[in-house]
């Protein structure tokens, strides 16, 4: 019998790994392997060397070492004051930074933009990190709540009604287009061969803005006696809340379950009183700032963020639209999608600019802002949309056939079970989305908008700071704001993708 | 015997709600209704303002202006122009502009972007490096920022004429441009391009000889030394015997300028620099993301048949990067050249500066001449993307046999 523990040597642990040769890893390692294997990648990685030595000292050398830190005006940044060869002149976007970032926005009145920046990154910080919850109440503030504030903040201004007026009037207006478009068919019959055609149809139309005329008399007859009153503002918001919330009540079940929805109204409505209490809305609220006055850093944001704002509901209806089963919507989603992602955006502003005017009537004066926001709007609602589209396809079939074997409506089908889902499956998307929107809103300075380019671009004109290196500085310091911007919400987008990725990774 | 099946009942009802109001039935076809009525009544009351805001503003519709002398000068064109021209020569010279530069940044844009591309796949950890920062910084930032960094910056720190910057004195690079040598056509042009196209005509012939040998008979046939004859050496025998086709004329400084030689209008090196490294960004990690969606099997697999590296690269490894990158690579060319149209931030004469800028201020027409401008951009991505299901019909086709 052979009994090993009686054997000289028996090893009875496994033998430990040896450390990889000193060559491959390490620093040296590295050096060897990566950089200076071959003679090919020996001179590849000279190359490399004297490029970046080529730009990166320069670089350094422009915005630290030679650089002028201090100065009242362009003497100081030229060579002959330095005794040097001159870098960057920092005193010049010192001067020129309030401009930058509120353009030409009263002094005074600045606290309201920093007001406005604090509130948005106030509701937009939670809304970004994942771990916090209460995302449904938070992006309604966001989306909802905050761009109203912000107008009435950045704005001024203030109401002279509320929701009862505001529909008597749309109302109102829509009556007296529909009266005019009959009116003009049946003028137009009597110089027209085919007369019976056109005269019926201004005759419908006449009679159906009658009957909206009747119709809505109740509501202009309440908005007259509110007008009349001694608080307007006040009368018209009561009454909207009771309207509101009364049809909330009954759509939400009456007695049965509509509860959640009423006091949800209510508190809603609560909201919207403290808000304009706040801000004194009803008294007229803060001095009115023009937008001409607006500009820098405040029109980029103002822009991005409406743009992004009032995209989402455009991308999610255009994408409903496109994969809607009713022939004429679907053409016309298809149709408004592919002309708005056709043409470039520059041409989509001049379009806003030049042409919509002319497609109002003419005693609505449409803001040079305004247009360029419905511009942006229009533009990225079309990109949102085929976004969005590709978040709707990625959700399993299954789901909808799911929600349809419960009974579910097509709305309650489609707001409660796939877009939460595609929503979310397109986060990256979208922040993709708001990075190209970003960077686009620098070609409003084209339309005679002052943003940060725009700001930037109009300082170098000033003979006070004119030296060779304004420019260079001045493109430097908003490179910089840009690139911080963009590059954090690409950052943002990958951290987003990998944790909707999660779950596939081995 | 047999027993015909029973036919369905006609269902005229079924079939009515079908074609009127597609799968969704009678609902679909009142929201079809209710639809097409909201659309009316917009497109009546834009009619509508429209017309009384142009008779307000005594502005005559209609694309009678073309016909109109332009009047005003364009600092490029390719085609002869000058101040009394009309409209529709302003239209075509900003065309060709738009053209011009969209093609010559598509071109570098391609040799740019699968430079950087390379670089970062290299294994050598610098040059990938080099590669992403490049990346990162040129994408971070608005193409208006570069377009106008590279004008309002760059171009305008260079010296005068005097002092130009020379490269190996054929390119001069100055605040007024950049100066490069002119070709000048010689006799010996016709009879050069003449061989050269009957060269490809017969190079073409001959690789689909050698194809069907190939796939036929099995029998391969060496023929690039007769293409490269063909190509090469029938020109080649033409400028002995005809003279050069082309002249250089290299430009020279007097005085205070130069002459001879063809100027570059700065806007147009702002812009192409501008554009082409800006989309080159863009085209480098599509060309990344192609090459690297390669699955590593496919060149394992190609060694092990026997292939040669160079061979496996061509007939495995691109053909299916290509099925990837071609389609994000032809809308960043489509991108490019809408991008093109912010030449009207720095003056170069493209369509939109020329045509929807000058020209709109000019007439008033606004309605006219920017549905023209964005018919044109329209045209093109219609037809980028037309084409671009066609070559992916063709693939999922060729994947499917």
């Amino acid at each position: 019998m052979n009994d090993l523990s009686a054997s000289p040597f028996v090893r009875q642990d496994l033998v430990a790994e040896r450390a990889a040769p000193a060559t491959t890893t390490g620093f040296i390692g590295f050096l060897r392997m990566r950089l200076l294997n071959s003679p090919g990648n020996i001179l590849l990685t000279t190359l490399g060397l004297l490029l970046a030595w080529y730009i990166v000292v320069p670089t350094i050398k422009f915005l630290l070492v030679d650089a002028v830190w201090t100065g009242s005006d362009r003497t100081a940044c030229l060579a002959e004051k330095a005794g040097h060869g001159v870098g960057a002149c920092w005193p010049y976007i010192e001067a020129k930074l309030t401009q930058l970032i509120y353009g030409f926005y009263p002094e005074a009145q600045r606290w309201r933009v920093n007001l406005t920046y604090g509130l948005g990154a106030a509701l937009l910080l939670p809304l970004l990190m994942p771990r916090l919850p209460a995302k449904g109440l938070n992006s309604g503030l966001f989306f909802f709540a905050f761009p109203v504030v912000a107008f009435f903040l950045l704005h001024g201004g203030g109401i002279a009604g509320f929701g009862v007026s505001w529909t008597a009037s749309l109302l109102q207006l829509f009556e007296q287009s529909i009266g005019g478009a009959g009116d003009l068919l049946v003028n137009l019959s009597k110089s027209s061969a085919i007369a019976p055609l056109p005269w019926a149809l201004g005759k419908v139309l006449v009679l159906v803005g009658f009957l909206i005329h009747w119709l809505i008399f109740p509501l202009t007859g309440l908005r007259d006696q509110l007008q009349l009153s001694s608080v307007p503002v006040w009368g018209d918001f009561l009454v909207t809340a009771v309207i509101v919330s009364a049809v909330l009540f009954v759509l939400g079940g009456g007695m049965r379950s509509g509860r959640r929805a009423l006091i949800a109204s209510l508190l809603t409505f609560a909201g919207i009183a403290a808000g304009i209490k706040l801000m004194g809305l009803d008294r007229g609220g803060f001095p009115i700032v023009d937008t001409r006055l607006w500009g820098g850093l405040l029109v980029t944001l103002v822009i991005a963020i409406t743009g992004i704002v009032a995209s989402m509901p455009i991308g999610i209806a255009l994408a409903l639209g496109r994969r809607s089963s009713i022939p004429l919507i679907r053409i016309f989603s298809i149709a408004f999608i592919e002309f708005w992602r056709g043409v470039p955006l520059i041409t989509v502003l001049f379009f806003a600019t030049y042409m919509l005017p002319l497609f109002v009537p003419g005693n609505f004066a449409v803001d040079g802002l305004l247009r360029a926001l419905i511009g942006v709007a229009i533009f990225t609602g079309a990109y949102m949309a085929e976004v969005i589209r590709g978040g709707l396809a990625a959700v399993a079939r299954g789901q909808a056939e799911a929600a349809s074997a419960l009974g579910l409506s097509w709305w309650k089908t489609t707001s409660l079970i796939v877009l939460p889902q595609a929503l979310r499956y397109v986060i990256p998307g979208i922040v993709n989305s708001f990075i190209s929107l970003f960077k686009d809103t620098s070609l409003v300075s084209i339309v005679a908008l002052f943003d940060l380019l725009g700001s930037l671009r109009a300082s170098f004109s000033d003979p006070n700071w004119s030296t060779p290196t304004t420019a260079f500085t001045g493109f430097a310091f908003a490179g910089m704001i840009y690139f911080v911007f963009c590059f954090g919400m690409s950052r943002y987008s990958l951290f987003v993708e990998n944790r909707l990725n999660a779950h596939r990774r081995h | 015997m047999s027993i015909a099946p029973r036919k369905p009942p006609l269902q005229f009802a079924l079939r009515l709600k079908r074609a009127l109001g597609g799968k969704t039935g009678w609902n679909g076809l009142a929201a079809q209704i209710a639809f097409a009525a909201i659309l009316a009544w917009i497109a009546y009351e834009i009619v509508a303002n429209a017309r009384t805001n142009l008779e307000t503003q005594h502005i005559a519709s209609g694309f009678g202006f073309l016909n109109y002398n332009a009047g005003f000068d364009v600092n490029q064109s390719l085609i002869a122009y000058n101040n009394s021209d009309t409209y529709w020569r302003v239209f075509f010279v900003g065309l060709l502009n738009t053209i011009l530069v969209s093609v010559i940044g598509i071109v570098f844009a391609t040799v740019i972007g699968f430079i950087v591309a390379l670089c970062r796949l290299s294994p050598n950890w610098l040059l990938s490096r080099i590669g992403g920062i490049y990346v990162e910084i040129i994408r971070n930032l608005p193409v208006l920022f570069q377009i106008l960094f590279w004008y309002l910056a760059v171009l305008a720190a260079l010296p005068a004429p005097r002092q130009s910057i020379s490269i190996f004195n054929t390119f001069f690079l100055n605040n007024r441009g950049l100066v490069v040598p002119q070709l000048v056509t010689e006799p010996g042009l016709y009879p050069f391009i003449a061989a050269l196209a009957v060269g490809i005509v017969l190079a073409l012939g001959l690789r689909r000889y050698a194809r069907r040998a190939l796939f036929q008979r099995g029998q391969m046939i060496r023929i690039w030394p007769y293409v490269l004859g063909c190509l090469v050496g029938l020109p080649l025998v033409s400028m002995l015997i005809f003279g050069a086709p082309l002249k250089f004329e290299l430009p020279q400084l007097k005085g205070f300028n130069f002459a001879g030689g063809a100027r570059i209008i700065p806007e147009f090196v702002a812009l192409t620099v501008a554009l082409s490294t800006y989309t080159a960004a863009f085209i480098a990690e599509i060309v990344r993301a192609g090459v690297m969606s390669v699955h590593r099997g496919q060149m394992e697999a190609g060694s092990s048949l026997g292939l040669s590296r160079a061979a496996t690269l061509r007939l495995i490894v691109v053909p299916q990067a290509m099925r990837v990158i071609v389609p994000p690579l032809t809308s960043q060319y489509l991108n490019l050249t809408k991008n093109s149209s912010l030449a009207v931030a720095i003056g170069y004469p493209d369509l939109v500066s020329v045509f929807a800028g000058t020209a709109v201020s000019q007439t008033g027409q606004a309605i006219e001449i920017i549905a023209m401008t964005m018919g044109v951009y329209l045209l093109l991505s219609l037809t980028t993307s037309a084409l671009m299901s066609v070559y992916g019909w063709r693939i999922n086709r060729s994947m499917a046999a």
